[in-house]
C-alpha cells in the first residue's frame, strides 16, 4: 500500500485526467480525496493505492507526466503523518452515543448532531483505526457512514510546494 | 496591432507557428475559423474525405519532417473520425496539434446538434488538451499547444473551441508570445556525468553487445550519433518497426530488424547478447517477447525521453532519461576506443553472420523461389526497392504486407519508413502518403498496403486527384485479410473466420481509374519488374499497382508467444525450439 499526495492545477478537467490515468493503466485506486488548497490555483490530491512497489513506481513516473500534475510525493517514502476523518450515523440515544465514543479509544470522537432517534458522531483517527471503530459497531444500529480518505503531510522538511514557473522558450 | 477574433487568431497563430498546411474537414461548430481561413493566405486548408485521414495525412507530414502535423476538424463527428488518427499518433509519439470546433459554451452538456465531449474521449491518447474558455487565451494556448506537442516525448495535443469563442464580431489586440510559463510542465533535465560513466564502462566491458535503437533514435535526430557509437564499438545494432531507418540497413554492422518478426539473427543476437543498449525503443511487448525470459545474460542501459518507459517492462542496469543526442555526444566525449574488447566484439560479430548465413531473410527467400508458382510478397518489395533506389518514402498500412516491407525494403535513412507501429491503425497508408507527397512533392512515394487495409480509407483517392497527388501505391493483393490468415493458419486450425471476400473486392484498376489516375494489374512474375519500372517512372500520376500475391505465404520468422527470444518459428515447418 502507498500514500501519494499531488498537488495540481485547480482547473477543469485536471482530476479526470489523475483518475483516468489509474483506469487506462489498470492501477487501483483505495481512497482518493481533493481540495484546493492555500493557493488558489492549486489543489492537493491524497490517494492510497494498493498496488506492489515496481507498479508504485510506474504510477509516481506516469502521474509526473500528466500536465496538470505540479508535484508528486510518496507519504510512504518519507516520514510523515496521516489520519482519517468519519461521520457515522447511529440509531441511538445520546447516552449510549457517549459511552461508545468513551470506549473508542484512541479515535477521537465526537457528536455533532442529534436529531429524532438518529446521532452522528464525527471521528478522527488512522484508517485502521477507523475501521476497527466501524467493526465493533452494532450493525442493527449503524445507520451510514461517510470517510474522508486518507489525509496526509511529510513531517519537517518534507514540503510538497510549487516550484517556481518554469519559461520554455522555443 | 491589428484586431483579430478568435477564428482568425487562431490560423494567425497557426501561421506564427510556421504552419503551411492544415488538414481537415469543415462543418457547422467550426465555420468561423472556416471563414477566417479564406481569408488569408499563409496557412494551406487541405480538403480530405474524412477526418481519420486529416490525422493521419498530418501524422505522414510530421514524421517525414520533424514538424508538427496540424488538423482541423469540427465538433461530433468531426471529433469521433479523428479519434483513431489521434490515438495513432499518441502510440508511435508523433507530434501533432488537433483543433476541434465544439459546440457554443452555453450548450455544452445539452446534448446539442453535434456535441460530444472531445476533452473526455480523447483524454487517454493525447499528450494534452485544451478547451478554450475566453477567445484572448487562443494565441497562448496555440503556443503552449505547439511547445507540448513537440518537446520532451512528443505526441498529440487537442484543442477543443466552442464555437463562440471564434465568433468574428469579438476583436481583441492580438499578440503570439514568445515563450510560455509553465510550472507543471518540464523536460527532462541534464543526466549526471555518474550515469554516464556508468553506461560507459558497461560498454567498454561489453563482449557481446547489441544496439537496439528506436523510433526516438529517429525523433531525437540522433542518428549520426549512433552511427558513430557503432563505428567506435564495431557493434552490431538492431532496429525496432518504428526506429528503421535510424541507422542504415545497408551497414555492415546492420543485422535487421528485431522483434515478433525480426531476423533470426537479430532476436538471436538480442537472446544471446552480454549487453543491450536500448536507445529511443521502449522494450514494447512486439521486441521482448516474454519479459521473464528477456535477455536473462545482459545487462541493460536504457536511454529515453520518457521517463516513464524506463522500466515499465525491463529492470535496467543504467537509465539515461533524456535528450538522446546530447547523451550520445556524452557518451561518444567519454568513451575510450582502447578499452573497447574488439577482440571479443569480431568474434561476436562472426557469431551473427553465420545466424544470417544459415537462416538469414535471402536464405528464406531463395529457398521459397525454388518452388514458387505465383508472385511472393516479398519478391514485390525487392522489386520496388531496386525500381526506386532503395530512396522513396515507403508508407505502410497494417498487416503482413507492413512486415514484409519492413524486413525487405532496406531503408538508409531516417524519416523514409511511415508507419503504424503503435496502434496498428489499418487505412494509415494513404492518407499519410498523402502528408509526406505535400512535403516533398519531388520524392518517389509509396504506399505499401494489401486489400484489406486499402480499403479503410479508398475514399482519399479523391482528395490525392483534388491536390495533384502522383502518391504510388502498391497493393499487395492475396484477397484475404493475411496476417489474421497466418493466425487462423497457425492457431485455430485454418478456420477461416471472417477473413475472406474474394467474390467482392472491386477492380482497382478500373476504381483508380474512376477517379483520374492509372491502374495496373500484375499477375505473373515474369511482368512483376518491368511493370514496377513503369509504375514508379510515371512522376506526374497516382499509380495503383495491384499485385496478385501468393495468397498462402506466411510472414517469417515469428517469435512463439511467451518463449524467449530465441523461439522462433522460421517457416511454416520448422522452429527452433
Amino acid at each position: 500500500m502507498s500514500h501519494i499526495s499531488i498537488l495540481m492545477e485547480n482547473q477543469p478537467g485536471a482530476l479526470s485526467r489523475v483518475v483516468g490515468l489509474f483506469s487506462q493503466r489498470g492501477y487501483n485506486i483505495d481512497s482518493l480525496s481533493v481540495a484546493p488548497t492555500n493557493d488558489s490555483s492549486l489543489s492537493r490530491l491524497t490517494m492510497v493505492v494498493k498496488e506492489e512497489e515496481s507498479v508504485i513506481s510506474q504510477i509516481l513516473k506516469q502521474l509526473n507526466k500528466v500536465i496538470d500534475v505540479v508535484e508528486v510525493q510518496n507519504l510512504s517514502d518519507v516520514e510523515s503523518v496521516s489520519l482519517e476523518i468519519a461521520i457515522v450515523k447511529l440509531k441511538i440515544t445520546e447516552k449510549e452515543a457517549s459511552k461508545i465514543i468513551e470506549s473508542a479509544f484512541p479515535i477521537v470522537g465526537e457528536i455533532i448532531n442529534h436529531k429524532d432517534e438518529f446521532v452522528m458522531i464525527k471521528l478522527i483517527g488512522s484508517n485502521h483505526e477507523v475501521d476497527d471503530f466501524l467493526l465493533s459497531l452494532n450493525k442493527q444500529k449503524f445507520l451510514e457512514v461517510t470517510r474522508s480518505g486518507l489525509l496526509g503531510m511529510g513531517t519537517g522538511e518534507n514540503f510538497l510546494i510549487s516550484e517556481s514557473e518554469t519559461t520554455i522558450e522555443y | 496591432m491589428k484586431k483579430e477574433s478568435g477564428g482568425s487568431a487562431l490560423i494567425r497563430a497557426l501561421a506564427d507557428e510556421n504552419v503551411d498546411l492544415l488538414f481537415g474537414y469543415p462543418g457547422g461548430a467550426a465555420l468561423h475559423i472556416y471563414d477566417a481561413i479564406y481569408q488569408q493566405d499563409k496557412v494551406q486548408h487541405i480538403l480530405v474525405r474524412h477526418e481519420q485521414a486529416a490525422v493521419h495525412a498530418a501524422d505522414g507530414y510530421a514524421r517525414a519532417t520533424g514538424k508538427v502535423g496540424t488538423v482541423l476538424v469540427t465538433s461530433g463527428p468531426g471529433a469521433t473520425n479523428a479519434i483513431t488518427g489521434i490515438a495513432t499518433a499518441y502510440m508511435d509519439s508523433i507530434p501533432l496539434v488537433v483543433i476541434s470546433g465544439q459546440v457554443a459554451s452555453h450548450l455544452i452538456g445539452t446534448d446539442a446538434f453535434q456535441e460530444t465531449d472531445m476533452m473526455g474521449i480523447s483524454r487517454p491518447i493525447v499528450k494534452h488538451s485544451f478547451l478554450i474558455q475566453s477567445p484572448e487565451e487562443i494565441p497562448e494556448v496555440v503556443k503552449k499547444a505547439f511547445i507540448i506537442a513537440k518537446t520532451g516525448k512528443p505526441g498529440p495535443v487537442v484543442i477543443d473551441v466552442p464555437k463562440d469563442m471564434t465568433d468574428p464580431n469579438h476583436l481583441f489586440d492580438y499578440q503570439y508570445p514568445k515563450d510560455i510559463k509553465m510550472r507543471s510542465y518540464s523536460v527532462p533535465s541534464e543526466v549526471e556525468e555518474s550515469n554516464i560513466e556508468e553506461a560507459v564502462s558497461l560498454l567498454e566491458k561489453a563482449k557481446k553487445p547489441v544496439l537496439y535503437a528506436g523510433g526516438g533514435i529517429i525523433q531525437g535526430n540522433a542518428t549520426e550519433e549512433l552511427k558513430k557509437l557503432a563505428k567506435i564499438m564495431n557493434a552490431p545494432v538492431t532496429n525496432t518497426l518504428m526506429g528503421l531507418g535510424a541507422f542504415p540497413a545497408t551497414h555492415e554492422n546492420f543485422i535487421g530488424m528485431l522483434g515478433m518478426h525480426g531476423t533470426y539473427e537479430a532476436n538471436m543476437a538480442m537472446h544471446e547478447a552480454d549487453l543491450i543498449f536500448a536507445l529511443g525503443s521502449r522494450f514494447d511487448d512486439r521486441t521482448t517477447n516474454n519479459p521473464q525470459k528477456y535477455s536473462l545474460n545482459a545487462k541493460k542501459i536504457h536511454l529515453d525521453c520518457d521517463y516513464g518507459s524506463i522500466e515499465k517492462i525491463i529492470n535496467v542496469d543504467v537509465s539515461l532519461n533524456g535528450d538522446a543526442k546530447k547523451i550520445l555526444n556524452q557518451i561518444l566525449n567519454k568513451i575510450n576506443p582502447k578499452n573497447i574488447d574488439k577482440a571479443s566484439i569480431d568474434l561476436w560479430n562472426n557469431e551473427i553472420l553465420n545466424w544470417r548465413e544459415t537462416h538469414g531473410l535471402n536464405h528464406d527467400l531463395l529457398d521459397k523461389k525454388f518452388h514458387q508458382k505465383q508472385i511472393l510478397p516479398q519478391q514485390v518489395i525487392q522489386s520496388l526497392y531496386k525500381s526506386t533506389n532503395g530512396k522513396a518514402f515507403i508508407t505502410s498500412d497494417v498487416g503482413q504486407h507492413q512486415m514484409f516491407a519492413a524486413q525487405y525494403y532496406k531503408f538508409d535513412e531516417p524519416r523514409k519508413w511511415i508507419n503504424s507501429g503503435g496502434l496498428g491503425t489499418m487505412g494509415f497508408g494513404l492518407p499519410s502518403a498523402m502528408g509526406v507527397k505535400f512535403a516533398f512533392p519531388d520524392a518517389d512515394v509509396v504506399c505499401v498496403t494489401g486489400e484489406g487495409s486499402i480499403q479503410m480509407c479508398i475514399q482519399e483517392l479523391s482528395t490525392c486527384m483534388q491536390y495533384g497527388l502522383p502518391v504510388k501505391i502498391i497493393n499487395l493483393n492475396n484477397r484475404a485479410l493475411g496476417m489474421v490468415k497466418q493466425w487462423q493458419d497457425m492457431q485455430y486450425g485454418g478456420r477461416y473466420s471472417s477473413i475472406l471476400y474474394e467474390d467482392s473486392l472491386p477492380d482497382f484498376v478500373k476504381l483508380a481509374e474512376s477517379y483520374g489516375h492509372v491502374g495496373i494489374k500484375v499477375e505473373n512474375i515474369s511482368e512483376l519488374e518491368e511493370r514496377m519500372d513503369e509504375c514508379i517512372s510515371m512522376k506526374d500520376k497516382l499509380v495503383f499497382m495491384d499485385v496478385y500475391v501468393d495468397p498462402d505465404e506466411h510472414v517469417y520468422p515469428m517469435l512463439e508467444a511467451g518463449g524467449n527470444m530465441s523461439e522462433m518459428r522460421v517457416s511454416k515447418t520448422k522452429k527452433t525450439f
